[in-house]
């Protein structure tokens, strides 16, 4: 291979045909809610870990959506169930939190 | 003055509203330009949000006005104010003499081949929510594929869009994008469906659980982001562009069949009509209502009245509602005679 | 794809464009690009055509390309470019040719932007005096080069030795055309058929037997960008755009790419090379890239003039495949010799991607 000094770039371009939605309908036949989320982001603002260390139960929902990974984003998470209050579409987020973890583990 | 009253536009608001002042003991004159009455509602299939027949509320509607004097494929040529009244000349070379009007003159559906980007007219499976409509009542149409596996709904074509020369939301078709989106997903289970939206504006009654169940019960993917544009791949599929806005990437994805949500513009046709009864147009191009909190329905003429869409677009309750309440003003306008 | 709605959207967007007596621009880079395009479009306007076209060695770069680089100020490039409508003024002339898409763009821009702030164009014409002691009238009609030949294109047709037609199966050759980002995109009402679906290459395709590719990634620039491929460090996004539009492309198997712009020409052209190099990827047939040729060299080529005196040579895919295609009479051997018959050397071959 020559070496031009540069090379094709990878596209971050979200092709919906390819997303794996295997996790989500997964995800969904645990936990209803997760398919209402209107990711209003009501959860991630209130959560007190969220500003530390980037945990963002909006961003992982929506990782889980598009078929990608969630690394350890949940593993600040404290279960206190903030989130679950303050969220107008009535998801039951601590149960979602725990179902991601049973997906992924 | 004679105490006539002509009703222009034989759609629901027209129809509603001969039906209330026959009930109130009047003979009104409803002058349709098409062939048929019933308008935009009478060529849609299911209503939201109780998923009910248009065909059946246009069909009992007219029933309903067998006494009103109807001509359909009729057109007013010239309108003239009086002292008292106004004089109007049909296409069929009536003319009428009335103490009062009712402009009940609807909208047009916007034209989707205007964005050309989204290819309606130039890409084989490229459709409208009026086309989609059409081919729920029975119409064979051949872009519809047999069995498509996905397919996309584009809000807001031709709405809120500056480009396309109208600012306005056309209030009713992310309502309507939701439902026929439920309707293909009955049909087609296995399919992907997607909406594509920038604001979803689900107001009315029950529509947000339309909402809730589209996401829950149906599996509908909402996403937020207006399509750039769309391609026809070497299959004859399409490959459509936007942004997933809540990740903050591109996005693009192919698909069967798309669907786009024509918006609701002025009646351009009944401009000249408009201007000879001296009615005023509002910053928004529809006609302008005295004012548009407490008197929707009434205009800067005397006895000139208005329902439904050409004031703005509206939904079948509203319309309804508002044809009910011109009738009643128009009973008591000629009473105060 | 329908075509009656192309069709119509192409009635939409139709401009005026005189038959006759143009003041011709060049472009600063197509000259050492593609060697013989301008040459051939005076060739082919003049000698074939009979048309009056004007050239003057006095003119300069209109600014475009420092302009968006950033290196220039738009004031700058206005003044610039009010020299050269001078210079048409002295000429006589009143209808205005630039061969470069930019230019073509950069011009349109300055004739809007002093149509809505005439006080701009007044001091404009101010800085010119200082500078030079010149006065211009604006053009009253500019129009990119291609446009011409679009205007043309039926006139070349029935003077054409050759067609865009396979000659041993009489199939249509499968032509995709590239529109310069700086032609429609900006001012589609300024564009033979608008910037969604451009006429301006694909009339001349339809026109001279070829059939147009329309595929998925059409609209997609091309990926020069100026800052983009000048700046080296930028140079994986320029080679990246390219990528996507040569994936896109890909099923349709075109026969060959025809462009309208300086840029595009050559970055369709050589990066396929640089492709093939790193991902040993290649899009034409047997190994070979997919020719890609500037609507002059097209011309030409229909016209019945020798390919490499069209300077075909000089691409870095080979064009052969496609002169075979279309039954284009040739001597392999006289590739790489110059107008003088004397060998120019030949260039090193790439690993992957098949040339000759």
């Amino acid at each position: 291979m020559t070496d031009f000094g540069f090379t094709l770039s990878r596209s971050s371009t979200l092709d919906l045909q390819k997303v794996d939605e295997g996790r989500f309908e997964q995800l969904c036949r645990l936990e209803k809610g997760a398919a209402v989320c209107i990711g209003c982001g009501s959860c991630s603002a209130t959560c007190p870990a969220g500003s530390l260390s980037g945990m963002s139960v909006r961003k992982i929902l929506l990782a889980v959506r598009r078929g990608q990974d969630i690394h350890r984003m949940l593993q600040c998470c404290m279960l206190c169930g903030k989130c679950t209050m303050v969220c107008p579409r009535g998801i039951n987020t601590r149960h979602l939190i725990l179902s991601i973890c049973s997906i992924y583990d | 003055m004679n105490g006539n009253i002509v009703i222009i536009g034989g759609g629901i608001a027209g129809m509603e509203a001969a039906k209330a002042l026959l009930a109130l003991g009047h003979t009104p004159i409803l002058v349709e330009a098409s062939r048929t009455l019933g308008g935009h509602v009478a060529s849609w299939h299911k209503l939201f949000p109780d998923m009910s027949s248009a065909k059946n509320l246009t069909a009992r509607l007219q029933s309903e006005i067998s006494g009103a004097n109807i001509f359909t494929d009729t057109r007013v040529i010239s309108l003239n104010r009086l002292v008292d009244g106004y004089s109007l000349k049909l296409s069929n070379g009536i003319v009428i003499n009335a103490s009062a009007l009712l402009f009940a003159t609807g909208f047009n559906l916007f034209d989707a081949a205007k964005k050309e980007e989204y290819g309606y007219g130039v890409y084989d499976r490229v459709i409208t929510n009026s086309d989609l409509e059409a081919w729920f009542s029975g119409k064979e149409d051949r872009r519809v594929p047999k069995v498509p596996e996905s397919i996309g709904f584009v809000h807001c074509v031709g709405s809120r869009d500056l480009k396309a020369c109208n600012g306005q939301c056309s209030k009713v078709c992310c309502a309507t994008a939701i439902k026929q989106a439920i309707e293909m997903k009955e049909r087609f289970p296995y399919a992907k469906v997607y909406c594509f939206y920038m604001d979803l504006r689900l107001f009315g009654k029950k529509y947000e659980d339309f909402y809730v169940n589209a996401q829950r019960d149906y599996g509908i993917q909402f996403i937020r982001g207006r399509v750039s544009e769309v391609g026809e791949t070497f299959d004859g599929r399409l490959q459509l562009k936007a942004e997933d806005t809540l990740s903050g990437k591109p996005l693009k994805v192919c698909l069967d069949l798309l669907v786009l949500m024509s918006g609701i513009v002025r009646n351009r046709s009944i401009e000249e009509l408009s201007d000879m009864a001296g009615l005023e147009t509002d910053s928004d191009g529809f006609l302008r209502s005295a004012d548009n909190e407490y008197a929707v329905i009434e205009s800067n003429r005397p006895g000139i009245y208005y329902a439904g869409a050409c004031t703005g677009p509206k939904t079948v309750p509203e319309t309804v509602a508002e044809a009910r309440s011109a009738a009643l003003a128009i009973h008591s306008y000629l009473e105060s005679l | 794809m329908i075509y009656e709605g192309k069709q119509r959207i192409w009635s939409e967007y139709q401009k005026d464009i005189p038959d006759d007596s143009w003041y011709y621009v060049r472009s600063c880079i197509r000259q050492n690009f593609f060697p013989a395009s301008e040459r051939m479009f005076t060739e082919i306007t003049r000698n074939v055509l009979g048309k009056d076209i004007y050239e003057t060695p006095h003119h300069t770069t209109c600014g475009g390309i420092a302009y968006h680089c950033d290196t220039i100020p738009q004031e700058t490039a206005m003044t610039i470019v009010a020299r050269q409508f001078a210079l048409m003024t002295e000429a006589g002339y009143e209808n205005y040719c630039p061969s470069c898409i930019t230019s073509f763009g950069n011009y349109a821009e300055i004739l809007e932007t002093w149509r809505e702030f005439p006080e701009l164009e007044a001091k404009i014409r101010d800085n010119l005096w200082k500078a030079c002691r010149r006065e211009f009238e604006k053009p009253r009609y500019l129009a990119h080069s291609s446009d011409l030949i679009y205007h043309w294109r039926n006139e070349i047709a029935a003077k054409a030795i050759y067609k865009l037609v396979n000659a041993a199966t009489g199939e249509p050759l499968r032509i995709v055309e590239h529109i310069g980002c700086h032609y429609a995109k900006m001012f589609p009402s300024k564009a033979v058929g608008g910037a969604e679906y451009p006429y301006v290459l694909a009339g001349m395709i339809e026109s001279w037997g070829g059939q147009v590719v329309d595929y998925p990634e059409r609209r997609h620039c091309c990926g020069y960008g100026f800052r983009q491929y000048h700046v080296k460090a930028n140079r994986s996004y320029s080679l990246s755009n390219t990528h996507k539009k040569f994936e896109s492309m890909e099923p349709f198997h075109p026969d060959a790419i025809i462009t309208n712009c300086p840029g595009c020409p050559y970055f369709l052209d050589r990066w396929q090379y640089v492709i093939a190099e790193q991902t040993g990827k290649t899009y034409g047939e047997n190994g070979f890239g997919i020719p890609v040729l500037t609507y002059e060299e097209l011309a030409g080529l229909v016209l019945g003039y020798d390919p490499w005196d069209l300077g075909l040579q000089l691409h870095q895919v080979a064009v052969e495949p496609l002169l075979d295609k279309m039954g284009v009479e040739y001597d392999p051997a006289a590739k790489y010799l110059g107008l003088n018959r004397e060998d120019i050397l030949r260039p090193e071959l790439p690993s992957s991607l098949k040339c000759f």
